[in-house]
């Protein structure tokens, strides 16, 4: 290459954006930069950064711009830096390599043909032209592109090959600044340059799109954005939503979008197989034919340049039958209301304010299962329902609630999980459920526990069986009794903290022992009355185990935290269908670009430049062959293919009686 | 005599288009096309216009590859015999039923000595595994006692290998429709299966270079990335159960998947070649660099190796991230959305691009670029698993 003269301050910029340090500098950088948005997760809401990193890292954190690395001003500088040193780099080298891609290099000298390394001679008993003709043959058989000229007392002939090498660098450089600019069209450039101007103010409020200001709205002129929505099934849209920051804008549409329908297809082991949206189109622009079109996973729907995917599904407030069990006060009674996911139902118990925020929905609940044998088995729960219980003090706990007993070893049961902080693992509460696979008969018994006459009959029937004497004595009865009330609010841990306050340490153990098997002959006797009420005279294996559930139940109700059971009776399901919308008008810019690139990379690779010069020359004895080839890629293959093109003219030459004068092997 | 001579004159990495053409060439170009256009004629009415032209395109490939690389068409031949076996054993038992379910499946793989012991798919990846641990010793036996007919064996180890992981993937891809046709995917689909893609294809491209550098001291580095492959496949299966056939995910019920996974893995099988060529060449270079009774070859050569693998697979992990970045497009709403597995591939891409630049226009050589050669495998590791095990994104389909 020759040196570029260095003394303007332009040329010395060019040379050194064009420069080779400086592209590799870049590509690291980019390669380092790009790291930071792999291990922060990125985009996530603000409050989650600041529990996570503290009030001052979190404010380093947001002015270095790393909660959107791939937005943050100087990491699009180093991109924009490596655009312009790769166009630099392109506008240096390629006007010269386009010269020497079409250049033969007729004009080339003898000396300096000789000094070339490998170069070779031979003296041919012929005239200059059949010499000629043999080394245009050699040439033309290894797929040269070949020229010759009459030179001072014979011809040079000149042969190029895989020149086109030439252009896969140059397609490679240019596809970078291709793709690279088609970027920057789909990039948020233009949402930043309308907030920059103050046109576009970002939204932080959770409230309705009806109540967000007209200038947190982008118009529908915007001429590239991606983003989301969620539309129930059976509602529409003519917004979406694009999230900036800790905050969004709403993004208008040219056309209104209607969900009929949004369906989960599944595969026999109920994993998912597809999910399908039923939409219709709504145009302004043809208000007669609106377009009905289905999309799934993999089949967006393009529509004027914009194109809508199958993102996400969520519930649409799906509308539920609930009975609500009262746990305290008078438990066991049941009430039955009407609700819908995302609907608050506020009530008062107790004299305290409650209210339930239902929030989610589920249809199916798959879970692996240890069947028979230890194998793990995939199995449906049924549909659930998700809700907060909140008290008038704010505090809430997060509840899941099966619409169906499951059967769990051998037992249908009412699972309930609860959690008290978001993100923490769910405990559950199973309650039993009953011979008709109700909940009736658990509540009654629970209720039954509640009732101090009942309980107060039941412990002086059992005194009078086992103990006459003590059944004469109030304070042993009133110790019982109150051993049973501390179980029904408390669970087993308030019968020992009430034991620890009172026995010895030496004989807790015993005296815990003790009282449980008191307390369980209290309970057991009254089920029995329960059961007897109910018509079952005699209890079979199942009723028992109902009993030891119901009390393994009761005793985990003192940990529930909720002043009543809800049970899911019915439920109407209304799904959300999960829209991402985007318009893209850099993508074909982008594409062509990776074409480009594809092209560029294997031409780079896989063309290799190689030139030949066959000089002959006349002499008293025929003609003398001067030899040369070249690559400005030194490698082993070349070599290998010079030392190739050179014996298949020798043996050419030697068949017209050549003899070889000098040859340089290097 | 005269086709002798020939190969004397062929040189070392010249493309060998312009050779003499045998009589099974024109045989091979005859069975693969009309295999390919047989099967596109026969289930043309079940195949959409991008798997019909996903199957001509990989029908042309493979003839043009055999035709090149003459030892394509046994392996073509073996593994098309073994499926077949597979196919025919299969269809013995289940007949034309479209779907029978994991446990007649299952029994009739305990109790057929063709699938049992040879071509279902789990014998053949156990077969498979075995033979790229025994020629991975056997190539380092050969290196040692420079025994040539050793190394021969240790070859013959990896093609038989090679062909027992192939016949495995046929296998399994026939099985997932015999379990549910719903169930039926090509076996590119998660961490297990690309894993038994990844020895094969590497296997495949250092066969190719064992053949144009005529050397089988390299053998025994290669293979050892190929057996830790396999190692953690053994363990993948016996632990974790791994090699049950699950149904696609939704996002990955696509055309791309076919061209975009076997892609990829081509960049993957390369870079893990250049780096294991660059751990042979730091160990020469340690040793001293070349001498008179070399078991390896020059340094100069390991160099050129280096570039080749790294050349090929970075034009392939191009190629597939191109098509990552299309497939993006159809099923994830947008063509680069700096996830975390696009990130990496952008970082892999980046770095190989880097080393090419030092390479090619810098024009540097030796111990530095063999380090980067090794350092690029662990970056390529981490897009490939560490992405999928640390790191959350939409790309989790292979975790662990």
């Amino acid at each position: 290459m020759t040196q570029i003269p260095t003394h303007s301050p332009g040329r010395q910029l060019m040379a050194f954006l064009g420069s080779m340090n400086l592209a590799i500098i870049l590509l690291v950088a980019v390669a380092l930069a790009s790291i930071i948005g792999t291990v922060l997760q990125q985009n996530q809401p603000y409050g989650d950064y600041l529990m996570k990193f503290g009030p001052f890292w979190f404010e380093v954190f947001r002015t270095l711009g790393l909660y959107d690395v791939y937005s943050a001003p100087w990491f699009l500088a180093i991109l924009g830096f490596l655009v312009i040193s790769t166009s630099a780099c392109v506008i240096r080298n390629a006007p010269g390599m386009l010269r020497e891609m079409r250049d033969h290099r007729l004009h080339a000298q003898e000396k300096s043909l000789r000094g070339i390394p490998g170069h070779a001679e031979w003296q041919v008993p012929v005239s200059v032209e059949a010499a000629a003709i043999e080394g245009r043959r050699t040439l033309l058989e290894s797929g040269f592109n070949v020229r010759e000229t009459r030179v001072a007392e014979g011809y040079l002939i000149a042969g190029r090959k895989g020149a086109l090498q030439r252009l896969g660098y140059i397609f490679t450089h240019v596809a970078i600044v291709i793709i690279l600019v088609g970027g920057v069209l789909d990039s948020r450039i233009w949402l930043a340059f309308r907030e920059m101007t103050g046109d576009l103010v970002v939204e932080t409020r959770p409230v309705p799109v009806s109540q967000v200001p007209p200038e947190s709205h982008v118009p529908a002129s915007n001429p590239s954005f991606r983003g989301n929505v969620n539309i129930p099934e059976g509602q529409q849209s003519s917004v979406l939503f694009l999230n900036v920051r800790d905050g969004y804008v709403v993004q208008e549409l040219p056309f209104t979008i209607e969900v009929q329908d949004f369906r989960i297809e599944h595969y026999i082991n109920g994993q998912p197989k597809s999910y399908e949206s039923d939409l219709v189109i709504h145009d302004p622009a043809s208000p007669n034919q609106p377009l009905k079109q289905t999309i799934s996973v993999n089949h967006p729907l393009i529509y004027k340049g914009h194109a809508i995917y199958q993102a996400s599904f969520g519930d649409g407030g799906s509308k539920l039958a609930l009975r609500a069990w009262q746990l305290l006060g008078q438990s066991g009674a049941a009430q039955d209301i009407q609700g819908a996911i995302f609907q608050d139902i506020p009530f008062s118990l107790g004299g305290q304010r409650y209210t339930v925020e239902l929030n989610d929905f589920r249809l199916f609940n798959i879970n692996p299962v240890e069947g028979e044998g230890g194998k793990v088995e995939q199995k449906n729960f049924g549909p659930s329902m998700v809700f907060r219980m909140r008290d008038a003090a704010g505090q809430a706990r997060e509840y899941e609630n099966y619409m169906s007993p499951v059967v769990m070893d051998g037992r249908p049961v009412f699972i309930s999980g609860m959690r008290e902080q978001v993100g923490a693992p769910m405990r559950y509460l199973y309650l039993p459920a009953d011979r008709d696979n109700r909940l009736d008969t658990f509540m009654a018994y629970y209720a039954r526990l509640h009732d101090p006459e009942r309980v107060a009959r039941a412990v002086q029937a059992m005194l009078e069986e086992i103990n006459p004497e003590a059944a004469k004595l109030p304070a042993a009865s009133e110790s019982i009794r109150a051993m049973v009330g501390r179980f029904v609010e408390g669970g087993y841990d308030a019968i020992g903290t009430d034991l620890e306050k009172r026995v010895p340490a030496e004989q807790l153990q015993q005296a815990f022992e003790t009282s449980v098997r008191v307390l369980q002959t209290v309970l057991g006797r009254m089920y029995v009355e329960l059961l007897a009420e109910r018509g079952i005279e005699a209890p079979a294996e199942q009723d028992e185990r109902f009993l030891a559930d119901a009390v393994t139940a009761i005793n985990a109700l003192a940990l529930y935290g909720s002043p009543i059971y809800l049970q899911m009776t019915g439920f109407e399901h209304i799904q959300a269908s999960g829209l991402q919308i985007t318009k893209s008008p850099g993508k074909a810019v982008v594409y062509f670009g990776s074409v480009l690139l594809t092209l560029g990379v294997f031409m780079l690779f896989y063309l290799h430049p190689r030139r030949a010069w066959v000089l002959v020359r006349e002499n008293e004895s025929g003609a003398r062959v001067l030899f040369a080839t070249t690559s400005h890629r030194k490698t082993i293959d070349m070599q290998q293919a010079a030392a190739q093109l050179r014996e298949r003219l020798e043996l050419r030459l030697s068949g017209a009686g050549g003899q070889p004068l000098a040859a340089d092997h290097a | 005599m005269s086709a002798n001579l020939d190969a004397m004159r062929q040189p070392l990495g010249q493309s060998p288009a312009a050779r003499h053409v045998r009589p099974l060439d024109i045989l091979w170009l005859v069975a693969v096309l009309g295999a390919g256009f047989g099967v596109l004629a026969a289930f043309n009415q079940h195949m959409d216009g991008y798997e019909v032209g996903i199957l001509i395109g990989t029908t042309l490939s493979l003839a043009a590859f055999g035709w090149f690389w003459r030892s394509m068409q046994g392996l073509t031949l073996a593994v098309a015999v073994m499926s077949g076996i597979a196919l025919w054993r299969y269809g013995a038992h289940f007949g034309d039923q479209l779907s029978v379910g994991l446990e007649a499946l299952n029994a009739v793989q305990a109790k057929d000595f063709f699938l049992k012991f040879l071509v279902s798919s789990q014998s053949a990846i156990m077969w498979m595994s075995a033979l790229y641990v025994g020629a991975t010793f056997t190539y380092f036996l050969a290196l040692f006692s420079r025994a040539e007919y050793i190394g021969r064996i240790a070859s013959a180890l990896v093609w038989a290998a090679t062909a027992f992981g192939l016949t495995g993937l046929m296998a399994r891809w026939r099985e997932s429709y015999l379990i549910h046709v719903d169930y039926g995917h090509i076996p590119v689909s998660n961490l297990y299966e690309v894993f038994i893609l990844f020895a094969v294809i590497t296997a495949l491209i250092y066969l190719f270079y064992e053949g144009r550098f005529r050397t089988r001291n390299l053998g025994g580095f290669v293979m050892l990335v190929i057996s830790a492959a396999v190692g953690f496949l053994l363990w993948y299966t016996f632990d974790r159960g791994a090699n049950h056939i699950q149904p696609l995910v939704p996002a990955l019920n696509s055309y791309w998947m076919k061209i975009h996974v076997p892609a990829n893995f081509v960049g993957y099988g390369a870079f893990a070649l250049a780096a294991m060529v660059g751990v042979a060449y730091l160990i020469k270079h340690k040793l001293g660099g070349d001498g008179e009774h070399d078991r390896l070859p020059k340094l100069a050569v390991l160099d050129d190796l280096m570039y080749k693998a790294i050349a090929l697979g970075f034009g392939f992990f191009t190629v597939a991230t191109i098509l990552g970045a299309m497939w993006a497009a159809e099923a994830w709403g947008g063509y680069w959305s700096w996830d975390p597995k696009e990130t990496w591939a952008l970082i892999v891409w980046l770095n190989y691009a880097a080393w090419l630049h030092l390479r090619l226009t810098k024009g540097w050589r030796g111990a530095p670029m063999a380090w980067w050669a090794v350092i690029g495998l662990f970056v390529t590791t981490f897009a490939f698993l560490g992405v999928n095990m640390f790191l959350s994104g939409l790309h989790s389909y292979g975790t662990l």
